[in-house]
C-alpha cells in the first residue's frame, strides 16, 4: 500500500455529543483509490466517522488530515476542503425545487463560478454516466429513490471531489431499487475513485471494497480485507456481528 | 335599514366617490406589506442566527409589535412624530408594515425551520458557504412554504389598513364614513364598502391561490 498517495488521515479522533461518547480513539487511514467501507450496528458511530470527514461534525480532539493538510476547522476554509470530498446522503437530499440538472450544476455554477454552458455540459454528461441523461429536465419528486439517488452521486461528482464520502446510500432505498445503486457506486470505484462507504450491504463491501472496518461503540474492532474480515474475522464481536447479519 | 334596491343604486351610482379611496387602500396595502415581508425576511434571520444579539434584537421588535394595538403604533407614527413631518400615507404605510412585519419574521421563522436540515447539509458538503446555501436552497423553498400564510398575513394588512381612517387618510373606509355622514345613509355606505373589501379580498385569495398552483409544480 506504500505507495499510493495517502487520501485521509484520521489520528486519534474524539467526538462526544453532550454525555454521549460516539467516537474514541478512532485512527484511520484512507489511501488513494481505496474503498473503504465502514460496518457496525446502528449507533456504533460510523456516520459521525463518515461525517467527521467533511466536517459536517467538528471533533472534540484528534486531527483529521485531508490530503496531507491537517484540517483546523477554525482556520481552514471549510467550504473549500468540502469541494474536494464529496458526500452523499441516506435520505438523497435533492434540491426539491430544482430540476435533475439543475441540481448537478448548482454547485459548479455558484461555488466554483463556472459559465452556465460548461456547467450544463458537464452536468449532462454526468447524468448520462449514472444513466439519467433523459431525466435532466424533471424534477426529483418525479423520480423513484434510486434515480434521486444517482442524481445526488452525479450532483456530488459534479464539483470533481478526489474523495467520495457515502453515508448508508442504499438504506432508504426500496430493495429492488438498491442495485442500480450499488452498480454506479461501483463503476465509480473501477474508475479509481477514493470512497469511504458507510453501508449494510455485505455484498457491496465483499465485492467492490479494499477494506472493511468494522465499528462497535465508537471504536474501530477490526480492520482488514473483506476477504479476512468475512471468512475469518479475528475479533469475537466481529464474528458476533456478522453472524446475525449475514 | 335601507333596501335592497336602494342600497344596489348608491353602490353602482357611488363608484367614482370610491375610485380614489379604493385606490390609495390598494397602493397602502401593496407598499405596507412590500415593506413587511423585508423586516419579516431580515428579523427571521435574526431570530435563526447564531447571535445572541441579534436573536435579542428580534426578540424585543417582536413582543413589542405583537403586544401592542396597531392603532397606538399608527398613532404614534402620526401624531407621535409630528415634528418629522410624516405624510399620511407614510405614516400609515410604516406603522402597517412594522406591524406585519413582526407577523411575517415568525411566518418566515417558522417555514426556514420547517426545512429539512439535510438539504442544508447537502448544500455545505457541495462546498456552498452558509449564506449561499440560505440564498440558494433554503430561502427559496421556505419562501414557497410561507406563501399561504402569507397570503393570510396579506388580507389581514389590507383590513387594517382601513384603520389609516383614523388619521383621516382617505382611502376606502374613510370614504365610506364621509359619505355615510355628508347622506345620513351610512347603513348603505357602510355595507358598501363592505362589498369593497369583500371583492378585494376574494380576488386577492384567488391570485394567491394561482400562484400556489403554479409554484408547486416541484411537489
Amino acid at each position: 500500500m506504500g505507495e499510493k498517495a495517502e487520501m485521509i488521515r484520521v489520528e486519534k479522533l474524539n467526538k462526544s455529543f453532550g454525555d454521549l461518547h460516539v467516537l474514541k480513539d478512532i485512527d484511520l487511514e484512507v489511501n488513494e483509490s481505496d474503498v473503504v467501507v465502514l460496518i457496525g450496528a446502528s449507533g456504533s458511530g460510523k456516520s459521525t466517522l463518515l461525517r467527521c470527514m467533511n466536517f459536517l461534525e467538528i471533533k472534540n480532539s484528534g486531527n483529521v488530515i485531508i490530503e496531507g493538510e491537517t484540517i483546523d476547522p477554525k482556520n481552514n476554509d471549510l467550504n473549500k476542503v468540502r469541494q474536494r470530498v464529496g458526500m452523499v446522503f441516506q435520505h438523497f437530499n435533492l434540491f426539491p425545487h430544482k430540476s435533475v440538472l439543475d441540481n448537478v450544476i448548482e454547485a459548479p455554477l455558484t461555488v466554483k463560478k463556472l459559465k452556465r454552458a460548461d456547467a450544463v455540459k458537464e452536468g449532462k454528461e454526468l447524468l448520462a454516466k449514472v444513466g439519467l441523461a433523459d431525466k435532466a429536465d424533471v424534477y426529483p419528486n418525479k423520480l423513484s429513490g434510486g434515480q434521486k439517488q444517482r442524481v445526488a452521486i452525479a450532483r456530488s461528482l459534479a464539483m470533481k471531489p478526489d474523495i467520495m464520502l457515502f453515508d448508508e446510500p442504499t438504506s432508504a432505498l426500496d430493495p429492488e431499487l438498491v442495485g442500480e445503486v450499488l452498480s454506479t457506486m461501483k463503476s465509480l470505484a473501477k474508475e479509481g475513485m477514493t470512497m469511504v462507504v458507510v453501508t449494510h450491504e455485505m455484498g457491496f463491501a465483499r465485492e467492490v471494497g479494499d477494506w472493511v472496518v468494522y465499528m462497535h461503540d465508537g471504536r474501530i474492532v477490526e480492520k482488514g480485507h473483506p476477504n479476512d474480515i468475512f471468512n475469518e474475522p479475528k475479533e469475537q464481536r466481529t464474528q458476533d456481528f456478522l453472524s446475525s447479519i449475514l | 335599514m335601507p333596501t335592497f334596491g336602494h342600497f344596489i343604486e348608491t353602490l353602482l351610482n357611488s363608484y367614482p366617490v370610491f375610485f380614489e379611496g379604493l385606490w390609495l387602500t390598494i397602493r397602502v396595502t401593496f407598499v405596507s406589506v412590500l415593506i413587511a415581508v423585508f423586516i419579516g425576511l431580515f428579523f427571521a434571520l435574526f431570530k435563526i442566527s447564531q447571535s445572541k444579539i441579534l436573536n435579542w434584537i428580534a426578540n424585543i421588535y417582536i413582543a413589542v409589535i405583537r403586544g401592542t394595538p396597531l392603532i397606538v403604533q399608527i398613532f404614534i407614527f402620526y401624531f407621535g412624530l409630528t415634528e418629522f413631518n410624516i405624510p399620511k400615507f407614510w405614516a400609515a404605510s410604516i406603522g402597517l408594515a412594522l406591524h406585519n412585519g413582526a407577523y411575517i419574521a415568525e411566518i418566515f421563522r417558522g417555514s426556514i425551520q420547517s426545512i429539512d436540515k439535510g438539504q442544508m447539509e447537502a448544500g455545505r458538503s457541495l462546498g456552498m458557504s452558509h449564506t449561499l446555501a440560505m440564498r440558494r436552497i433554503i430561502l427559496p423553498q421556505a419562501f414557497r412554504r410561507a406563501l399561504p400564510p402569507l397570503g393570510n398575513q396579506f388580507i389581514i394588512g389590507l383590513k387594517d389598513s382601513s384603520l389609516a381612517a383614523f388619521i383621516a387618510l382617505p382611502e376606502l373606509f374613510s370614504v365610506a364614513t364621509t359619505q355615510g355622514a355628508r347622506t345620513f345613509d351610512e347603513m348603505t355606505y357602510l355595507l358598501i364598502v363592505a362589498v369593497y373589501y369583500l371583492v378585494l379580498v376574494l380576488i386577492f385569495t384567488l391570485l394567491v391561490n394561482l400562484l400556489e398552483k403554479r409554484l408547486s409544480a416541484s411537489d
